[in-house]
């Protein structure tokens, strides 16, 4: 075997807490990486994987230190190197792409300099030469007009061109090893798989080894030769790419593969139980001991070390051989959907538009509307009790927008949303009854902004019990105590403040607090986007149960296809805050499809080392709707002439009990789409279908 | 991902205990410890001086004017044969009387408007904005100068006025510190929960926007004695005979080449105050992890 | 591009014209009127009326509002209650002795406060930062008569290397002022620094802490490239805005400075005609102080938008 490029040997890094305590952030790293190899370098949030990746460079955030080993470049160790030596290779021989390419971009500076940057410090090519090398970096990354983009500055870019720009930039300097820390956060679904594409295909063409960090394993799946699993700070399980996916030696690595939803079934992924251990509190043991299924006395007593494996893996567990004879868990029960037909209507929205546009001050006098297409528009939508909608969408899609009028905080421009086919919904927040708001509760996305800061988790919940219940005392402390229960949280949660909670904590508070309320109707928006994947599932669990126990019907919104798939009876599709699509879910996930929803579908990235993306439409961002036709006029691939353009397309009912929007007959449709999905298995070798058959 | 991957420690949650908190870590700096201990020594010489000063402030003595130190008089004597160690440590009673009362007037009425145009916004918040700009454009001291020449002197009318304009400032500051927190979630929560506005200003805005208040109150308390003793140095401030700091540096003024101690003393005592305030300022903020340096002084 | 400048612009104006109703409300509001209080005690009987003719008082006050607002704009502030000399010729030679202060010190202290800043931040928390920042500190909150007589104590009274006070007279030509304007300007230009020097500080440890200078770090970037091509553009931008607000409150305090100094300037015509009730002085002096005010702020954001490349390039409506 070679040499490898990058090589980390039991290297430790922490800091010094304010008492004096020495807490390790990462712990006995060993890793060694190839050229031209590409390792995708997993775990959760606080798992260290980043701190790793910045590290391979000599790069330490302040505050943190090598506490023992080393980080070798080509056999030196970049920790030994002087500030000259280590601008040589930054940028140069080793480059990073970062996680947030629009601030990682200088605002006053223009995408051409930035990159001409990179290219003079590690090249010897000459002004005329390096603008033409910024051009061809440029096209490289397949960015249309590269001489005009050179000109603009960053913050004319979308996500996704500021990405690739950061692409282009690291490969200025003909790297040899390029070190990604999740660069496809925040992106859209699409604009992801295509990134990773190129990602791919770079790789393949110019022999660069990568390391790519991430917390999600079906980007990793889609790129990587080998798959490095950590925990708590420590490397877990390292080996190949196929082999982790399929049969992971780690039970960490296991649960995790557990608790990812899948296309191909409606089933709700499983949880692990209790959170990842702080920096520094692993203790004496195993640090994930409290969390295994296989947990014995000798775990929390001795430490395991990397072990090799028959299958060229490294683990680090005492049983690791016992892991493939773990009996499939229970799939958290579904609750009984049966009775979901004869249910009364909740909610229904008959032709509703939402418009943020304001009319300026020259509309104002002459007394008219602006002549902005609505955000949202013609939103039919008729919900059960007791049923879970999944309002499915990229950004710009409208699906906050609707939940948001529903809420009251927005109200539609035209249209009308009744409540229980009796009481309109058409008002704001002020005008509605106490009763009324009390039975339609919000829960939002990132649990570190919808919590007040400075509340402790009794004056959370007290908030609602009071306000709809008028509850005080004795009586308001037992119902909190209760609620924590349900949420599965301790009693002494009551007295912690939110920074005292992990991510996933905040958020079951803040299921507590909408269900605090008793509400009938709960709107979810995107409640898990911001959770590691594996405190994601737990949430579900715990949503569905609420649901069982109570009969209350969600609206669920996610731009996840496969949590929305686990977790909703029917979907809506939605583009440019017009529907696609809408029906039971397993129906949507087949074909005929949307011809958005085939995009979707066909872009999605499943942990699994045979699935391939099927990308469709190209890569742009779509700013707003068009006036009038079918939203998804713009990008559509299957787009048959002028009628797209100008006619609104009628909803075609399938014999599946959904309904699609489009000029294309059914028939004619589904044909077309099973004819591509046969021609990419036969150009791509066989996959495993994503889709029921 | 945004799990928070710090989770801090379980302790015992109380405002006393926070309070507690924030004090150990201003004086864990030694520019904080030394602001705090100049401010103390300061209000507490202010509260206890008349009775401690060996000297009547006002009595006069055409024999012993401008004598320098002596063991009789400690800072020597000024231009009316007055003790100056008496008047230095009563110089600062009015002072910090007439500005402790305004920067809390000051900061109550300029925080809760602030907050609630924060919160409001609309075309109420662009019109009052637009009025906050024109008053920030008039130049304080002439202001200030013009209402007491027409008005009269003394706490009655300094206090308000202080407190009226110094309040100003004080709703900008408070209105973006509040729109800072009412883009977040937890706001919106309330909203749609159908909490009255009442309460969402005062659970979920005030306790959030409090510590930038509090930061604020001691700049602006800061601010108003300079205004303060700048009006006495004037003229226009403390009528004579009372003990003023400002006061007395003006007076001294033109017996400086031969009679230092005449201005020293006042002006160290005046400095040392604000200087204690500032740095205490400082502290506070860093303690409560504000950076504030950022912002202009208005 | 050409639409944001025309807004601010207007906005600019709308400001004056707001300020302009402040003042002359403010004066109006004030008891008695221009006559009772320049007269004072002997405000009464034939000469208040005399007076009120003479200054037309007796008409309505939106007439006189407009007729002064008016005059305003073309420089033409009315009639001095003293002297009953037009106003804009004493206003005129206070106003460039003022400025010449004003411009002369900001021109010293911009410059001196940015690059001490960039210092004391680049250099942060050692020797040079910790002394930096406590002598602006100091500089900053010592009100300016404190530091004006502090520094007449030690430049005229013991060293007396300066005068301490002003004599020239105020019309006098520029090149009489030289060594009278050396202490004032110093005075002024302490605090000017001070206030401006922490700002930088604190923008430039921000941009330093942020993202995009971490990853020139991590693209091999030199330091001291990084510090001129990444930090300062960034660091220093924000800070137009803040520098134009600080000289314009401090042109608040030159009063005190001129006074203590006896310094010709608009700031002591003003304490003297306040002094004397001369209220039509007054309120031309707080129009003129207004308008620099808004001026500089108007500058400095023009200034920005020409310079901020998001704002450059920023549409102010969809298409």
């Amino acid at each position: 075997m070679r040499e490898p490029l990058v090589q980390v040997k039991n290297l430790s890094i922490g800091f010094t807490s304010q008492a004096g305590l020495v807490m390790p952030i990462l712990r006995n790293i060993d890793l060694a990486i190839g050229e031209g190899e590409t390792i995708g370098l997993v775990g959760e949030s606080g798992c260290g994987k980043s701190t790793l990746a910045l590290a391979m460079m000599g790069y330490l955030k302040s505050g943190l230190s090598v506490l023992e080993g080393e980080s070798l470049f080509r056999g030196r160790n970049v920790f030994d190197m002087d500030g000259r030596a280590l601008e040589d290779i930054r940028g140069g021989e080793l480059a990073l792409i970062p996680q947030n390419a629009g601030q990682s971009l200088t605002p006053t500076s223009r995408i051409g300099r930035q990159i001409d940057e990179s290219v003079k410090l590690h090249t010897k090519l000459a002004k005329e030469q390096r603008r033409e090398r910024v051009i061809e970096l440029l096209l490289q990354v397949r960015l249309p007009q590269p001489e005009e983009l050179l000109q603009r500055y960053p913050h004319e870019l979308s996500g996704g061109q500021q990405q690739r720009v950061a692409i282009a930039m690291a490969l200025a300097g003909e790297p040899d090893v390029l070190l990604l820390d999740e660069p496809t956060t925040g992106l859209d679904v699409t604009t992801q798989a295509h990134i990773l594409e190129l990602l791919r295909d770079l790789a393949a063409d110019t022999g660069t080894a990568m390391v790519y960090v991430s917390h999600d394993l079906g980007a990793i799946a889609r790129v990587s030769h080998r798959i490095a699993v950590m925990y708590a700070g420590e490397l877990v399980l390292e080996g190949p790419a196929r082999r982790v996916l399929k049969q992971p030696a780690h039970p960490y690595a296991r649960g995790l593969l557990l608790s990812i939803p899948r296309l191909k079934e409606a089933v709700l992924p499983t949880s692990m139980p209790g959170r990842p251990p702080p920096p520094g509190g692993a203790g004496h043991g195993c640090a994930f001991a409290d969390r295994c299924p296989m947990a014995e006395q000798r775990c929390r007593d001795e430490r395991p070390v990397l072990e090799p494996t028959a299958a060229q893996e490294i683990v680090r567990c005492h049983f690791h051989e016992r892991v493939e004879q773990l009996p499939p868990p229970e799939p958290p029960k579904r609750p009984d959907r049966s009775s979901l037909d004869e249910a009364d209507t909740i909610l229904r929205l008959d032709n509703v538009a939402i418009s943020y546009a304001k009319p300026g001050i020259v509309d104002q006098i002459l007394g008219r509307q602006p002549k902005v297409a609505a955000t949202v528009d013609k939103i039919d939508l008729t919900i059960r009790r007791g049923e879970t909608v999944g309002l499915v969408g990229e950004s710009g899609s409208g699906k906050s927008t609707i939940l948001r009028a529903i809420a009251g905080l927005w109200p539609p421009q035209s249209g009308t949303i009744t409540y229980e086919e009796a009481e309109s919904l058409n008002t704001s927040v002020d005008e509605r009854a106490k009763d009324l708001l009390r039975r339609i509760q919000l829960i939002f996305q990132n649990p570190d902004a919808s919590l007040n800061p400075r509340h402790t988790v009794a004056e959370i919940l007290a908030q609602p019990l009071k306000l709809y219940f008028g509850l005080s005392g004795d009586e308001l402390r037992e119902r909190s105590v209760a609620l924590l229960e349900r949420v599965r949280l301790r009693a002494d949660y009551l007295e912690r403040l939110p920074r005292q909670l992990s991510g996933g904590e905040k958020q079951r508070v803040a299921v507590a607090r909408a269900f605090a309320a008793e509400p009938e109707l709960v709107l979810c928006d995107e409640v898990t986007s911001a959770l590691d994947v594996s405190v994601q599932a737990a949430v579900l669990d715990l949503l569905t149960q609420l649901q069982a126990d109570q009969r209350t019907t969600y609206v669920f919104v996610s731009h996840d296809l496969a949590v929305v798939r686990a977790f909703a009876d029917r979907v809506a599709v939605l583009y440019q805050g017009r529907f696609c699509e809408i029906g039971p879910s397993k129906n949507v996930y087949r074909f005929p499809s949307h011809p958005y929803t085939e995009v979707l579908l066909g872009a999605v990235l499943e942990p699994d080392p045979d699935a391939r993306p099927a990308l469709a439409a190209e890569d742009v961002v779509d700013l707003f709707p068009p006036a009038k036709g079918c939203p998804f006029q713009r990008r559509c691939p299957r787009r048959i002439g002028d009628i797209c353009d100008n006619e609104t397309p009628p909803w075609r009912p399938t014999e599946l009990g959904h309904a699609i929007r489009c000029h294309i007959p059914l028939a004619e449709l589904g044909g077309m789409q099973e004819k591509s999905a046969h021609a990419v298995a036969a150009k791509l070798g066989p996959t495993e279908g994503i889709r029921a058959e | 991902m945004t799990a928070t991957t710090n989770i801090e420690p379980v302790k015992p949650n109380s405002a006393f205990v926070g309070l507690l908190a924030v004090l150990l870590a201003m004086v864990s700096r030694p520019s904080g410890l030394v602001g705090l201990i100049l401010v103390a020594f300061h209000v507490v010489l202010a509260i206890v001086s008349p009775a401690i000063v060996p000297y009547d402030f006002r009595e006069l003595s055409a024999q012993i004017i401008l004598n320098a130190p002596s063991s009789e008089h400690w800072f020597g004597t000024d231009n009316l044969g007055r003790d100056v160690f008496t008047r230095t440590m009563l110089g600062g009673r009015q002072a910090l009387l007439v500005t402790t009362i305004s920067t809390i007037f000051a900061i109550t009425w300029g925080g809760l408007l602030g907050v609630l145009l924060g919160l409001v916004g609309g075309r109420l918040d662009e019109l009052l904005m637009r009025l906050v700009d024109a008053f920030l454009a008039l130049p304080w001291i002439l202001v200030l100068l013009l209402i007491v020449v027409t008005v009269g002197s003394g706490p009655g009318v300094l206090i308000p006025t202080l407190g009226f304009f110094y309040g100003i400032p004080v709703i900008r500051m408070a209105r973006a510190a509040t729109q800072d927190v009412v883009a977040l979630d937890f706001v919106t929560a309330a909203r749609a929960r159908g909490e009255s506005r009442s309460t969402i200003v005062w659970r979920e805005l005030v306790p959030n926007v409090l510590d930038v208040l509090l930061v604020e109150g001691a700049m602006r308390w800061s601010w108003m004695l300079l205004a303060f003793s700048s009006l006495s140095f004037l003229g226009f401030g403390v009528t004579p005979p009372t003990a003023d700091w400002g006061l007395m540096i003006s007076n001294a003024r033109s017996f400086m080449s031969f009679a230092p101690w005449t201005v020293l003393a006042p002006v160290v005592a005046l400095s040392s105050l604000i200087i204690g305030i500032n740095m205490s300022a400082d502290a506070l903020a860093k303690a409560l992890g504000i950076d504030r340096a950022q912002k202009a002084p208005v | 591009m050409v639409r944001l400048i025309a807004r601010r612009l207007a906005l600019g104006v709308l400001t004056m014209v707001l300020i302009s109703g402040i003042i002359f409300v403010g004066v109006e509001v004030l008891p008695g009127d221009a006559c009772t209080a320049y007269l004072g005690r002997m405000a009464q009987g034939k000469r208040l009326e005399n007076c009120r003719r003479d200054f037309g008082l007796q008409r309505p006050a939106l007439t006189r509002y407009v007729e002064w607002a008016l005059g305003a704009v073309r420089g033409d502030f009315g009639v001095s209650l003293q002297g009953k000399t037009p106003i804009s010729e004493t206003v005129g030679t206070r106003f460039r002795n003022t400025l010449i202060l004003g411009v002369t010190a900001s021109m010293i202290g911009v410059p001196l406060a940015i690059l001490l800043g960039i210092i004391a931040a680049l250099w942060r928390d050692r020797p040079v930062d910790l002394w930096v920042s406590t002598t602006a500190i100091f500089a900053m909150t010592i009100p300016e008569f404190v530091s004006s007589t502090v520094l007449i104590l030690i430049f005229s009274v013991w060293l007396g290397w300066l005068p301490g006070i002003v004599i020239t007279r105020p019309d006098a030509p520029l090149f009489e002022f030289l060594s009278d304007i050396i202490l004032p300007i110093v005075a002024l230009a302490l605090v000017m620094t001070a206030h401006i020097l922490r700002m930088v500080r604190t923008s430039v440890i921000e941009v330093m802490a942020s993202d995009y200078v971490q990853m020139a770090q991590l693209k091999g970037v030199p330091y001291w490239q990084m510090v001129f091509r990444h930090v300062l553009p960034n660091a220093l931008l924000p800070t137009i805005n803040l520098v134009a607000l600080t000289i314009a409150w401090l042109l608040g305090g030159t009063v005190v400075i001129e006074v203590v100094f006896n310094y010709p300037g608009l700031g002591r015509l003003m304490v003297q005609a306040i002094f004397f009730r001369d209220l039509t002085t007054v309120q031309a002096i707080a129009l003129i102080l207004a308008a620099l005010y808004v001026g500089l702020n108007l500058f400095a954001d023009l200034l920005t938008l020409v310079a901020n490349p998001r704002l450059r390039t920023m549409r102010t409506s969809r298409p």
